[in-house]
This record gives structure tokens, C-alpha cells and sequence, in this order.
């Protein structure tokens, strides 16, 4: 068996060519078949006419207020704080404050964290009640409460905060997206927390402690641009109640306002703070769509302060726990489905029409080194469906983005970065599944066999993770099969301190971009080996 | 017509391809179904109104481009052979080679799709009680003595004869294996991808009215009053999508040179 491949090596060693003259033989292959120029041309078309029309119908309606006419589409679009690192943030909290200026700290003891939330739609603050009436009583996990140092009351401004939470410990927060854990479990009057903020110019450090003598550092972080005079004190907000039923395709989801309620005690106050006394003002506004009116307010006893707020201080993520109708960029890429059909199809014409017409036997001739043939035309195949994948990519996005926005949804602001990453990472997802089916075209030899392996591979578990299969199963096939590829669109990534259901289907992937495409890589990469080795074996 | 029917009966028993393809269609059909089924559990206090025949059934949604590979191949590879030439030749009628064709397919397709659909049914009544799917958690019973029940698998056996129609009209039609398999596979998974990312609901529920997925509604036995279209009536539209393209390959065959 060894035998005729040794031979061959021997045979070819001395008219091994360059691998440019290579490549261009088989560019021209590739353009000199009018067939597969016009299918590439139709999968950009695909691609941008059905992404391009599915992101353009969402017609989002609203009423902004009991008075107002019924609003649609742009007059919809709500107004949504973007925090320091340009992100799209959920501001609205509870805020009993008081000056700081120049350098100092806050330190508090916090001894009950309660909470209420309302499964029956929304609950409006009524007047002369305290704030919660009529609500169930229960916290919801990243309900918080605790100290907070923040540059301004605008909405969006920078801030570092330590709190208690729900369930999940303590932790010191900044800036929306970043959230560092420190000491576990639920406060009690039993086992209070202390908590500690010392403000340094612009570097803000956390401490946190179980007795009030042992303290440890949660974090050191730097926030730019933070003025002289910031506003510092107590806090409290509650994200809205989500119960997750877990069913196919996602998830059903029953939601409603929440709030919590901290008492603190032994405040004391370190530094410059010229007002000397309290004063509460909620952050964000049910006007806005982002503050949920279950109301709030705060009371002074002595050395005790209760504090009620309702709200997050969180990045906005999309799906059902995200206060505002919102989008993501990638939704305006759904045609690249339709595209990729086509890109496939003519990526495994491209191998198995040589051996249908028997050109193969011609090539393999002229290149009797079989693996440089293969690496030709997966070189061509990827050049190609790159271009194609890019230049659908970017009109999808820059046609259906404004289009998404027209119709009232709220598209989540991302960088140049993770936009062109978006972009460029679909291209070379779209080259990659082109590459997976020139190898599976040379494994196969037969059209209809490779495209249809190919689909099933890279289109049907993306589908049936969407569809039909539930939350757990559907993150393992988009883990393990060669769809995780798609990964690459997601343009919001996963916050662990935000509730809302992460499911494919909400396009919440279970695999980091770069992973996921590395996924689709291996087993690009496997079935190139793969048809090489074949390639050599067999016959042509 | 029976001269006609032994000539593509031969072809199809005496390749490779087709035995191996409705194989194929039998386990691939029966490993995805009893792959969602054990990947799926009724939580611990919660309630599963869950439609277990359409989750036992979710197999069908792979069998497909199966069935669509073998009809696609049962005309595409007379045109990469050249057979075309002979057969035409040997059998001028040209519609009775497709229409013979068509019943072949069409006949092999139910029969091994009526393995396939037995086989997830079977699995999903086995596995699913255990999930904590029971009839006193909500989820429906899974026994083909059930009307609905019959009706979803007695409908997934037609869905797939159906999407082999579809595929030999399409491949009629562009005389392209690749072409063809790219065209019926398209039709049937690009829809349902691109319902999930469509905001519009009007848009949402015409794509899944007059699509051809709506011929996978025969798969719902409960909650039938929220489905887009009925299962009967969705069944139709997928006949008349493959009706419509087993007559315009139909026509092309007649009109063109083959």
C-alpha cells in the first residue's frame, strides 16, 4: 500500500512548482465557469435581499402616556444612558446622597436586605403608601443595595459601588460591566456586612468585612475623568422579577417589577462633605421606560437609614430581561443563511465537477502532489466566499441597522472593534464553511452528497438549536458541532450579573466569538486532512 | 407505464445509493429523535404541557435532507451520466418517466419514513415518562391509538414523501444535482432560520403559512388553536409546493432538450 506513494513522491519531488502558478490556475478554473461566478453574485443577493427584509418589519408600537396618541416605529425609540465604555446601560436606583469633595470615604454596616416583586404586570408607586404595597414578598437574585461613589447623577456617569445582593454575595461593581465577587452569602441581622469605599483621586478602592475589624479588598479600580466633588452614599435597586420556565426554543418567560429594601447602620463618613446631610433622589424615571415605578424612597431613624429603590446599574443586555424593545446589530445577518446555501453549493461544485467531467484526472497530472491541488482550491474557495461574505456582512448591516432603528428598535450601541469583528469574523465564518465543503466535496466526489453533509453540518443544528430544542441541549450542539461557528456574530456578550435568559435563540451563544469559530475551524481543518489523505490513497 | 416503472424500479435497486440513502434516512431520523428526547427533562415542580409527539418527532427535520438527497439524486444523476439520453430515448413519454419516478421515490421514501417516524415514536414513548413528561405533569400521551398522535405520524410519513416530490421537481426543473439539493435544502431550512430572527409578526406568520414549513404543523397534537396554520392545511401547502415543482419540472422535461 505504501508502495505507489513513495513512487509518487519520488516522481513529483523534482517538478514541484511553486504554489503560485498553482492558485492561479485554479482562480481561472474558478471564474471561467459562469455557473459558479452567478452563484456566488446570488448568495450576496440572497444574503442581503432576505437579511435586509427581515430586519426592516418590526414595527414597534407605544404609548407614552395615559394622554398621549399611539406612537410607531422611530417616535418609539427610547432614551437609553450609555455608560463610559460606550455601552448601552440600564441607570436607575435609588440614590441617598451627599457631596464629596476631593478625597475621603464611606464606610456602613448593612444588616437586612428584603425585597418584593409583582408578577401581575406593572405596579405603580401609590401615593401615600409605603412603597411595595401589594407586592409579593421575595428578592431577586441581583437585587442590591450598598454604597456607591459616582461622578454625577446623569445617567450613564461613571461609578464604583460595593453592595449586598440577592444571592449572590457580596460584590463591588464599576462602570456597569465590570463586577468582581467578594465575601459569600446573604445578609442577615444575624451576620451583617460591612462594607467600605475610600476615594483617592481617581482611584476608587472597595474593602469589605463580617465584623467591622477584618476588612479585605475587593478591588482597586481607576475611573477617568472623574470630577473633584462626586456624589457619594447609599444605594439600593432592584432588577425586575424573571421566572424562567424552561421550554423549547428558549424560554417562557412571567417578569415584573421588583424592589428591595436595606437598613444600614453606623454610617460614617470620612473626607470633605459640605452638605452634611441626606438627600434622596431616584436616578431614571418610569418615563423613560427604564426605571420600573414600583417607587422607592429612604428613612432616617437615629444612626439607621432604610433605603427602598427599584431599577439596576447594569449593562443593557438583549432579550427579555432588557428594560428597552432592543436589537443587536448581527439580527440584520439572518439572510447570510440563504447566502451560505449558495456559497456552498458552489464551494463543492468547484471540487466534485472536476471529477464528474473527469478533469481531475488532468489536474492531478499536472500536480501529481494531490494535498497542493486540495490546498489550491480550498485557498480559492476561502478568497472568494470571504469577499462575498464581507461584502454581504456590510450591507446587511449598514442597510438594516438604520432600517431596525426606523421601525423603533433599539439598536445596542457597540465599538468600531466589535463591529468590525462582527463583520470580518462572519466572513471568515462564511470562508471557512466554504473550505469545510471543498474538503467534503474531495472526500465524497459527489455534489449532492457533499452539499447536503455540509448543510446538515453547519445549517441544521443552528436550526434545531433555535427551534425546537430546549435551553441546555441546544447550548451543546452549539457547543459541539460545526455551527458554533456562528458564534462569531454575537456582538453583546454574556454578563453573568444580568438575569435574562441566555438562549440561542435570543442570539446569546454558549461559546465565546473566537471559540466558536475555532470550533468550525477543527472541523474544517479535520476534513481537510482528512480529503487529503483520501486524496493520496485513492484512485481519482 | 408498468414497461416505465420496472425500467426506474431497476435503476434504484441496482445502485448503491438509494438503499444506502433510506438507511441513512431511518437512523438519522431515529438518532436526532432520541437525541432531543433524552436531552430534554420536565424540571423537578414544574408543569410540561410539552407536545410529545412533535419533540419525538424532531428527527424528521434531519430525515429531510436525506429525502431530499435521494430524490435530487434519483433524476440528477441521469443528467451527470448522460443516462437521460437513453432513458428518453427507450421511453419517449417523458412525463411518465417522471411521474414513475415520482411514485418510486415517493413509495420508498413512506416506507422507510414510516420506519423512521415508527422508531421516534416508539423512543419518545419509552424515554419521555422518565423525563418527568407524564400525562399528570400536562404532557400529552404518546400512543399512536391517540387521534392526534396518529395524525402527526401518519403526516411526518407524508411530510417526507411530500419533501421527496419537492426534490425530484426541483431537480427536474435545474437538471443540477448541487443546484437542486442547494435549492430544495434552501427552501426548507432557510425559512424556519430566518422566522426566529424576523420581527414582524404578519411577516412571521405568512412565512410560516405559505412556506413549506408550514407542512410541518401536522407534527402538533396539542394546543392546535396557536398554530400559524392547521396541520392538515399546512400539509397542503407543502403538497401544493411540490405539486407546483413536479409540474414545472414536468413541463421543462417535455419542453426542453434533455
Amino acid at each position: 500500500m505504501t508502495a505507489p506513494v513513495t513512487d509518487r513522491a519520488a516522481v513529483s519531488t523534482p517538478e514541484r512548482a511553486s504554489f503560485g502558478p498553482l492558485l492561479r490556475a485554479e482562480w481561472t478554473k474558478f471564474r471561467s465557469v459562469r455557473g459558479w461566478v452567478i452563484g456566488m453574485i446570488v448568495g450576496v443577493f440572497l444574503a442581503i435581499l432576505v437579511g435586509v427584509f427581515a430586519a426592516g418589519n418590526a414595527s414597534i408600537g407605544c404609548n407614552l402616556g395615559p394622554n398621549s396618541p399611539q406612537l410607531s416605529g422611530k417616535a418609539c425609540l427610547p432614551y437609553v444612558p450609555i455608560g463610559p465604555g460606550g455601552e448601552a446601560v440600564t441607570d436607575s436606583f435609588y440614590f441617598v446622597r451627599q457631596p464629596l469633595a476631593g478625597n475621603g470615604s464611606i464606610t456602613v454596616r448593612v444588616t437586612s436586605l428584603t425585597g418584593k416583586y409583582s408578577v401581575g404586570g406593572v405596579v405603580r408607586a401609590i401615593p401615600g403608601q409605603s412603597p411595595g404595597a401589594g407586592m409579593t414578598p421575595g428578592l431577586v437574585p441581583w437585587a442590591k443595595a450598598g454604597i456607591i461613589i459616582k461622578a454625577s447623577t446623569r445617567q450613564g456617569s461613571a461609578y464604583a459601588a460595593m453592595m449586598v445582593t440577592g444571592a449572590h454575595g457580596v460584590r463591588m461593581q464599576w462602570n456597569y460591566t465590570h463586577d468582581t465577587a467578594g465575601l459569600a452569602g446573604a445578609v442577615t441581622t444575624g451576620a451583617p456586612r460591612w462594607l467600605r469605599l475610600i476615594r483617592s483621586g481617581s482611584t476608587i478602592s472597595g474593602y469589605d468585612s463580617a465584623d467591622g475589624r477584618h476588612w479585605t479588598l475587593v478591588g482597586t479600580v481607576q475611573l477617568s475623568g472623574l470630577p473633584s466633588t462626586v456624589q457619594a452614599g447609599l444605594f439600593a435597586a432592584s432588577p425586575q422579577y424573571l421566572k424562567i420556565i424552561p421550554f423549547f426554543g428558549g424560554g417562557n418567560i412571567r417578569s415584573g417589577p421588583s424592589l428591595a429594601t436595606a437598613v444600614f447602620a453606623d454610617t460614617s463618613l470620612h473626607g470633605n462633605w459640605p452638605a452634611a446631610k441626606w438627600t434622596g433622589t431616584p436616578i431614571g424615571n418610569a418615563k423613560n421606560g427604564s426605571y420600573p415605578d414600583a417607587g422607592g424612597g429612604f428613612r432616617q431613624a437615629g444612626s439607621q437609614l432604610t433605603v427602598s429603590g427599584s431599577g439596576d446599574i447594569a449593562p443593557v443586555v438583549p432579550g427579555p430581561g432588557s428594560s428597552v424593545p432592543s436589537s443587536v446589530i448581527e439580527q440584520s445577518l439572518a439572510g447570510l443563511f440563504a447566502g451560505l446555501i449558495a456559497i456552498i453549493v458552489v464551494a463543492a461544485l468547484f471540487v466534485t465537477s472536476e471529477y464528474r467531467r473527469g478533469l481531475i484526472r488532468v489536474t492531478f497530472a499536472a500536480t501529481p502532489d494531490r494535498g497542493r491541488v486540495l490546498a489550491a482550491k480550498a485557498t480559492i474557495a476561502a478568497l472568494v466566499a470571504f469577499a462575498a461574505g464581507l461584502v454581504a456582512a456590510i450591507v446587511c448591516v449598514a442597510v438594516g441597522v438604520p432600517r431596525q432603528r426606523n421601525e423603533g428598535l433599539y439598536i445596542l450601541p457597540v465599538s468600531a472593534l466589535t463591529e468590525a469583528r462582527v463583520l470580518v469574523g462572519t466572513a471568515v465564518m462564511v470562508a471557512l464553511a466554504a473550505v469545510f465543503a471543498v474538503a467534503v466535496g474531495a472526500i465524497f466526489r459527489r455534489s449532492a452528497a457533499a452539499v447536503t453533509a455540509v448543510i446538515v453540518a453547519v445549517v441544521l443544528p443552528f436550526l434545531l438549536a433555535v427551534t425546537v430544542l430546549p435551553n441546555a441541549a441546544a447550548n451543546w450542539v452549539l457547543r459541539l458541532t460545526p455551527a458554533a461557528g456562528f458564534a462569531i456574530e454575537q456582538s453583546v456578550p454574556h454578563y453573568s450579573q444580568v438575569s435574562t435568559v441566555y438562549s440561542a435563540a435570543g442570539g446569546q451563544y454558549p461559546l465565546s466569538p473566537l471559540t466558536g469559530l475555532g470550533v468550525l475551524c477543527a472541523y474544517t481543518a479535520a476534513a481537510l486532512m482528512l480529503a487529503a489523505w483520501l486524496l493520496r490513497r485513492r484512485d481519482a | 407505464m408498468t414497461r416505465v416503472l420496472r425500467a426506474e424500479w431497476t435503476k434504484l435497486r441496482t445502485t448503491p445509493g438509494p438503499a444506502w440513502l433510506l438507511a441513512a434516512l431511518v437512523v438519522l431520523t431515529a438518532v436526532i429523535g432520541v437525541t432531543a428526547v433524552a436531552a430534554t427533562r420536565c424540571p423537578t415542580g414544574l408543569t410540561c404541557p410539552v407536545d410529545t409527539a412533535k419533540l419525538s418527532l424532531t428527527g424528521v427535520l434531519a430525515g429531510q435532507a436525506v429525502v431530499a438527497t435521494l430524490a435530487v439524486l434519483a433524476v440528477g444523476t441521469e443528467y451527470s451520466t448522460g443516462m437521460i439520453r437513453t432513458t428518453l430515448t427507450a421511453m419517449p413519454r417523458r412525463e411518465f418517466v417522471l411521474a414513475a419516478k415520482a411514485g418510486l421515490v415517493g413509495v420508498l421514501t413512506a416506507a422507510a419514513g414510516a420506519i423512521a417516524v415508527g422508531i421516534s415514536v416508539l423512543d419518545g414513548r419509552l424515554i419521555l415518562p422518565g423525563r418527568g413528561f407524564t400525562a399528570a405533569r400536562g404532557a400529552a400521551d404518546l400512543s399512536l391509538g391517540s387521534g392526534p398522535v396518529l395524525r402527526a405520524a401518519a403526516g411526518s410519513v407524508l411530510y417526507l414523501a411530500l419533501v421527496a416530490l419537492l426534490g425530484l421537481g426541483v431537480a427536474a426543473l435545474v437538471r443540477d444535482s448541487a443546484v437542486a439539493i442547494g435549492l430544495t435544502l434552501g427552501l426548507l431550512y432557510v425559512f424556519p432560520v430566518i422566522v426566529t430572527f424576523i420581527a414582524a409578526t404578519r411577516w412571521q406568520r405568512r412565512i410560516e403559512r405559505y412556506t413549506p414549513m408550514a407542512g410541518l404543523n401536522i407534527q402538533a397534537t396539542t394546543r392546535l388553536h396557536s398554530l400559524p396554520i392547521s396541520p392538515w392545511a399546512g400539509l397542503g401547502v407543502l403538497a401544493l409546493w411540490a405539486g407546483g415543482a413536479l409540474l414545472a419540472g414536468g413541463l421543462a422535461l417535455r419542453l426542453r432538450d434533455a
